[in-house]
């Protein structure tokens, strides 16, 4: 049975068989006579003519699932949780989360029930639950709701909420409100009160507030009565209430209250009648109470209140009834209203506190949770509302400090065995992982900072040690035989189900792929992963575990980074020759606030212990990072941080790095691309900074070339250059009847696009003829443009993948009404000449000599376009340690799955009658659309939800890649985009081979004997 | 059949043979010199036009001559007009164009050899015909044994002109008749082996793994990071 999204049996079994069971043979080995490699060329080309008419694919067993790839499911950095923890049933905690995804949770495990991605576009804004079956969210500013059913996550229905304009998105779920035998659910989103059916989604009735120009803030349904309270503000400065029948949208009420100081941010609501807010000063709390219809405001400055507060007064968000609490910049204070609306403060406790909503007991209490974090601990104590004095429940968790701070909690209450309460707090940490504390211990946690990872780069594991004990060593290969003794059975068809399942367990975990050490194969590695929390993971390539995890202090919000976001991961030290010792380490890169003049934060981590070496604090900014290709003799890697003032500063700071850049200075360039303004500029290195201070590591530079796009026509949309890392093999292309062709093969190629700013809006908003995609190949060093194409009637987005010598880009094609992707390879014409067999012989050629941007060599291109069916979603390609192994496109596409696409379909050189010799050559026939082989899905079933990103990494073994999909969900699996030609596949039976040696021998020794004996009686005869 | 010569009917008309012929000069024959004998034979297969001269191992003989020269050893005397000293001087002539003959029969048979491999090339020209133009096991097959056989042959050039060595005979033109004939093989097979295009004589073959040109310049950066 196969494991492929398209469950047609018989012809992919075939397919299956005829391509695993056939060598590689798109690919050159390596050999060191010249001769026996144009054979070996010859003879594989003769091999692919024999399987031209069978295109590779990746499809897999289904017992081969998980084998060499995982899938890791996440849902974000929660933003709301509602409990679901009736007494029957599973007990479960549904949530939102700032990747738009709503989920599901089991409350025992931690583990997903369900989940729905809704996309970057679609945000969130509340989730609640009704008639105890529904998740009813909100999203999209307040537009969509949905209605989602509790148990299995089904959409039981949606309704779409037009609005006129944008305004803030409330929900409110009556608890136990019945209007004609229905549960009407209220929706403010723009600008208008909806009533929505709970059952069926129909809109009951409708209110604009349009005309009103009112900004609602909150929405509040007194318990028992039918009224609705719409709470808001008019041009900040007046507070309006609207009474609102529930039943037919009717307004029965409208009171309103001018108030000059102005308000800033929310309204918070007290109880049913009473609201707070604090005016544009931030200093003077705004104390709203509604009596009989009449709105009558009371004001308080908050330094009356609190002696010695300074500004950055905030009122806090949670919900507490008969409280409220505000921040300032030293501690928050907990104040109560007094039903005569008199506020007293009632406590003080620190900054870093944080505070729940409340929660309703049985007996018409209310709690609250605060979290306080202290030395690897945190606190937690549960304080009922009208008791402030003393912590009703208070519990001491120990915490990994690596986890951060309590960002947000939410809790909920059972009840124990004794009747009293218990409390369960679901808290998010500053790395954006979730947890769960019952009973003053962890139940579950989960790291779901990886659904938000911004970099990747990989790093070796470390050189495994010799001093393997020897009962080890036995026991494994006790272990081993019986392994394999029990695959031969499996292979054989004699074992039971239950040594089936024996043999799938066997193979999945086997200790050999998420082992500690380097392997030969390359395979076992550790991912490194920078998350939008600024913490840094280590993922082992074998099971997708967690090696270590990093809060990286340098991307922590502190005084002087206020706001900080990681930027880039780049490795920094790779240890191969000369520094064994060391361990490889990696260079992480950010910055303290939103501008881009802010200034950088960077850090240099461990590979293998995630500690921070280095940390380097506030200092240039950084609006580009350059990693060079040189390193020093510890190698590390030199890296130039371009900052917004368009400086270079070099790093390592130390005189040698200083010294090595000095040297190579003047072939060092760079380049900025300025999409807003349309423009492509290239620098190089002039001169030392002059800043008063002498400063060996920072250098001026000079602008050498710039390219400006006509703004009324064109608009950069993507730019694209080849992978830094890539390796190309040769930069010859032989083509039919043994004609060479030169490649462009150079690392300063940039791909950019470029459309007319009228269609650069989404598709449909312009109509072909306005439409215009050009993409331009321009040299970085010199800004000369290699080569402009346009497609008119073209708009993007546009994805693109830049490898060797080609472009591949993904664009929609308006006319057509079909995406189409493109390709575009460049070769080199200057060096077409080189074709004498005898001057190649004796090695009078230049095809080896270094080339220079500036010796402006003569290039030709060739493109061709085709339809393809799916939008995508990021674009890669497949590399290889040595660039020998042929290539696969890896198109991550809507459906958040990833496709490979042999490059062989996307060769501009396809025609629609190929010749023998082309045919020979493995070129196929031109179709007009590019094939989509459902077994070519590399996440076979999965799905890597949000897909932001594909990365690929060689493993020493030539035919092999592995591919890293990351998104809200993290993939990784193994490719060989030829097959595993060097090496024996995992499951080969080396218990089978013995076997047959063995079976082999003795028949050998039988037979003999036997000749024997008959030729003695021969001679007797 | 057996050989020719060992028949008795050749063995007895031998005389009466050479006797029509006019060929003999020499009084008698001796018919145990193989050499004679076969030199004989090709009289004889000239005058038959079909048979051949193959070397074999004799059962039986009868010997007709005396070359003893002391009439002592003999009841028989002498025939008149019989003189022993005529017939010693005959002698000499007799062996000299015996080897004559020899030599004759070397030459010819050394050209025989020599063009011998012109047949073997016709025959692997039509097995290249029939083996076709792609590479599979059967072309490859031929290719190298049309390759390996001129080879071979051309080590063993030596030997096989060896029986024909002769003071008298020159054998350089036909080892390099042959040595020509079996070049022109291995040339048929290169060519083959060009056609199937397993020879490197194309630009492609010598540059298809040519690592890229190390360039010069180097340049980064792009859109400023966000």
């Amino acid at each position: 049975m196969i494991y492929c999204s398209n469950h047609d049996p018989p012809a992919p079994l075939f397919f299956l068989y005829s391509s695993q069971r056939n060598p590689a043979t798109d690919l050159e080995q390596p050999k060191s006579n010249l001769i026996a490699m144009a054979m070996a060329i010859k003879l594989s080309l003769l091999l692919l003519f024999f399987l031209s008419s069978l295109i590779p694919t990746f499809s897999l067993f289904e017992d081969q699932v998980g084998f060499m790839d995982w899938h890791q499911r996440y849902i974000g950095k929660v933003k709301h949780a509602v409990f679901h923890t009736q007494k029957a049933g599973r007990k479960r905690v549904v949530v939102s989360t700032e990747e738009n995804v709503i989920a599901s949770l089991d409350l025992r495990r931690g583990e997903i029930f369900w989940r729905h991605v809704l996309g970057s576009n679609d945000v969130v804004d509340k989730i609640d639950i009704a008639l105890g079956k529904y998740v009813i969210t909100l999203s999209s500013e307040g537009s969509i709701l949905r209605a989602w059913n509790l148990p299995d996550g089904q959409m039981v229905w949606e309704s779409f909420l037009s609005g006129s304009k944008s305004s803030k998105a409330l929900l409110t779920v009556p608890a136990n409100l019945k209007v004609d035998l229905d549960s009407p659910i209220f929706v403010y989103g723009g600008a208008c009160l909806y009533a929505i059916s709970s059952i069926d989604g129909e809109i009951l009735w409708k209110k604009d507030f349009t005309a009103e120009g009112i900004d609602v803030h909150q929405l509040l349904l007194p318990d028992g009565s039918d009224v609705v309270h719409a709470v808001g503000v008019t041009d900040l400065s007046q507070f309006d209430t609207y009474e609102i029948n529930v039943r037919n949208g009717g307004l029965l009420k409208h009171a309103s209250a001018s108030f000059p100081g102005g308000i800033s941010g929310e309204i918070l609501p007290i109880s049913s009648d009473k609201f707070v807010a604090l005016d544009a000063r931030s200093s003077i709390l705004v104390l709203i109470s509604m009596k009989e219809g009449q709105i009558d405001l009371q004001q308080t400055h908050v330094s009356d209140l609190i002696h010695g507060s300074s500004g950055n007064t905030v009122i806090l968000p949670s919900k507490l009834s008969g409280i409220f609490s505000i921040s300032t910049d030293t501690f928050i204070a907990f104040i109560k209203v007094t039903n005569e609306g008199k506020l007293d403060v009632m406590q003080k406790v620190d900054k870093m506190v944080v505070v729940s909503d409340a929660l309703s007991l049985s007996e018409g209490e209310q709690a609250f949770a605060l979290v306080q974090h202290g030395d690897s601990k945190i606190h937690l104590s549960v304080r009922l509302v009208h008791d402030m004095s003393s912590n009703h429940l208070k519990e001491t968790v120990k915490m990994d400090h690596e986890r951060g701070y309590v960002h947000k909690i939410f809790i909920n209450n059972y009840v124990r065995t004794d009747r009293s309460h218990g409390f369960r707090a679901l808290i998010v940490m500053e790395d954006h992982s979730l947890l769960l504390l019952q009973q003053g211990e962890i139940v579950w946690s989960r790291d779901d900072g990886l659904a938000s990872v911004i970099a990747v780069t990989t790093s070796e594991l470390p050189v495994e040690k010799l001093g393997v004990s020897v009962s080890k060593v036995e026991r494994s290969l006790f272990e081993w035989l019986k392994g394999h003794m029990l695959k031969l059975k499996g292979t054989l068809m004699l074992a039971t189900p239950d040594e089936v399942a024996a043999i799938q367990k066997i193979r999945l975990q086997s200790s050999e792929k998420s082992k500690m050490t380097r392997d030969h194969n390359g395979f076992r590695r550790l991912l490194i992963v920078l998350t939008r929390a600024g913490k840094l993971f280590a993922l082992h390539t074998g099971d997708g575990r967690v090696v270590w995890s990093s809060l990286l202090q340098s991307l922590r919000k502190s005084d002087q980074c206020t706001d900080p976001t990681g930027l880039k991961l780049h490795q920094w030290q790779i240890p191969h020759h000369h520094a064994l010792d060391n361990n490889p380490s990696v260079l992480v890169v950010g910055r303290c606030g939103l501008s881009l003049s802010a200034s950088s934060a960077m850090s240099i981590v461990d590979a293998y212990t995630g500690k921070e070496l280095h940390n380097m604090g506030p200092a240039h900014s950084t609006v580009q990072v350059i990693s060079l290709p040189f390193s020093d003799s510890t190698e590390q890697q030199l890296h130039l941080l371009i900052d917004a003032d368009k400086r270079a500063h070099l790093y390592p700071r130390t005189p040698e790095a200083a010294e090595i850049f000095q040297r190579e200075s003047e072939n060092v360039y760079w380049y900025s691309v300025e999409a807003e303004a349309g423009i492509l500029r290239g620098y190089g290195v002039k001169s030392s900074c002059n800043l008063g201070v002498p400063n060996e590591y920072c250098f001026e530079t000079r602008n050498l070339w710039s390219i400006v796009f006509p703004s009324e026509s064109e608009r950069i949309i993507a730019t694209v250059t080849r992978k830094a890392n890539e390796v190309v093999h040769t930069q010859a292309k032989v083509i039919a009847d043994e004609d060479v062709m030169y490649k462009y093969v150079s690392k300063n190629i940039l791909f950019v696009a470029t459309v007319s700013p009228k269609a650069s809006g989404p598709i449909g908003s312009a109509t072909p003829d306005e439409s215009l995609l050009v993409v331009h190949l321009v040299d970085t060093v010199t800004g000369r443009i290699l080569h402009r194409m346009s497609h008119s009637g073209s708009q993007g987005p546009v994805h693109a993948v830049l490898s060797e010598n080609w472009v591949v880009y993904h664009y929609f094609n308006l006319r057509a009404h079909k995406y189409e992707i493109s390709v575009i390879e460049i070769y080199d014409q200057s060096r077409a000449e080189n074709k004498d067999v005898l001057k190649l012989i004796v090695g009078k050629h230049n095809l080896t000599a270094p080339v220079s941007s500036y010796s402006r060599p003569e290039v030709t291109t060739r493109s061709q376009s085709y339809f393809f069916t799916h939008s995508v979603k990021a674009i890669s390609v497949t590399s290889t340690a040595k660039g020998i192994t042929s290539k696969h496109l890896l198109i991550g596409t809507i459906g958040d799955k990833v496709l490979a696409l042999d490059k062989r379909f996307v060769d501009p050189r396809r025609s629609l009658n190929p010749t023998q010799a082309e045919k020979e050559e493995g070129l196929l026939p031109l179709t007009d659309a590019l094939p989509i082989i459902p077994q070519s899905y590399i996440t076979h079933a999965f799905k890597v939800e949000g897909l932001r990103g594909i990365e690929t990494v060689p493993a020493k073994l030539e035919s092999t890649t592995l591919v890293f999909a990351y998104g809200v969900d993290l993939f990784f699996t193994r490719l060989a985009p030829s097959r595993t030609y060097d090496s024996l596949t995992e499951d080969f039976n080396y218990a089978l081979l013995l076997l047959t040696i063995v079976a082999l021998v003795v028949a050998i020794f039988v037979t003999w004997v036997l000749s024997e004996r008959k030729d003695l009686q021969d001679k007797w005869r | 059949m057996f050989p020719l010569y060992q028949s008795p009917i050749l063995h007895q008309s031998l005389p009466i043979l050479f006797e029509a012929k006019g060929f003999i000069s020499a009084p008698f024959i001796d018919p145990t010199s193989k050499s004679e004998l076969q030199a004989a034979s090709i009289l004889l297969r000239i005058l038959m036009e079909k048979g051949k001269g193959v070397m074999g191992s004799r059962k039986w003989a009868v010997d007709f001559t005396d070359n003893s020269s002391t009439p002592s050893s003999r009841d028989i005397p002498d025939p008149p007009g019989f003189t022993r000293a005529s017939h010693d001087q005959d002698d000499a002539t007799l062996s000299r164009q015996k080897k004559d003959a020899e030599a004759n029969w070397k030459s010819q048979k050394a050209w025989e050899v020599a063009q011998a491999p012109f047949k073997n090339l016709l025959m692997m020209g039509f097995m290249m015909w029939m083996a076709g133009s792609t590479v599979h096991l059967f072309s490859i097959g031929i290719t190298f044994s049309a390759l390996w056989q001129p080879l071979s042959a051309l080590q063993g050039v030596g030997k096989v002109f060896e029986p024909y060595k002769d003071s008298k005979v020159d054998l350089n033109a036909p080892k390099l008749l042959y040595i020509a004939l079996n070049l022109g093989g291995m040339l048929l097979g290169v060519w083959k082996l060009n056609t199937l295009g397993l020879l490197p004589t194309h630009a492609s073959d010598w540059v298809s793994s040519l690592p890229p040109a190390h360039e010069v310049e180097y340049s980064g950066g792009g859109i400023a990071l966000k």
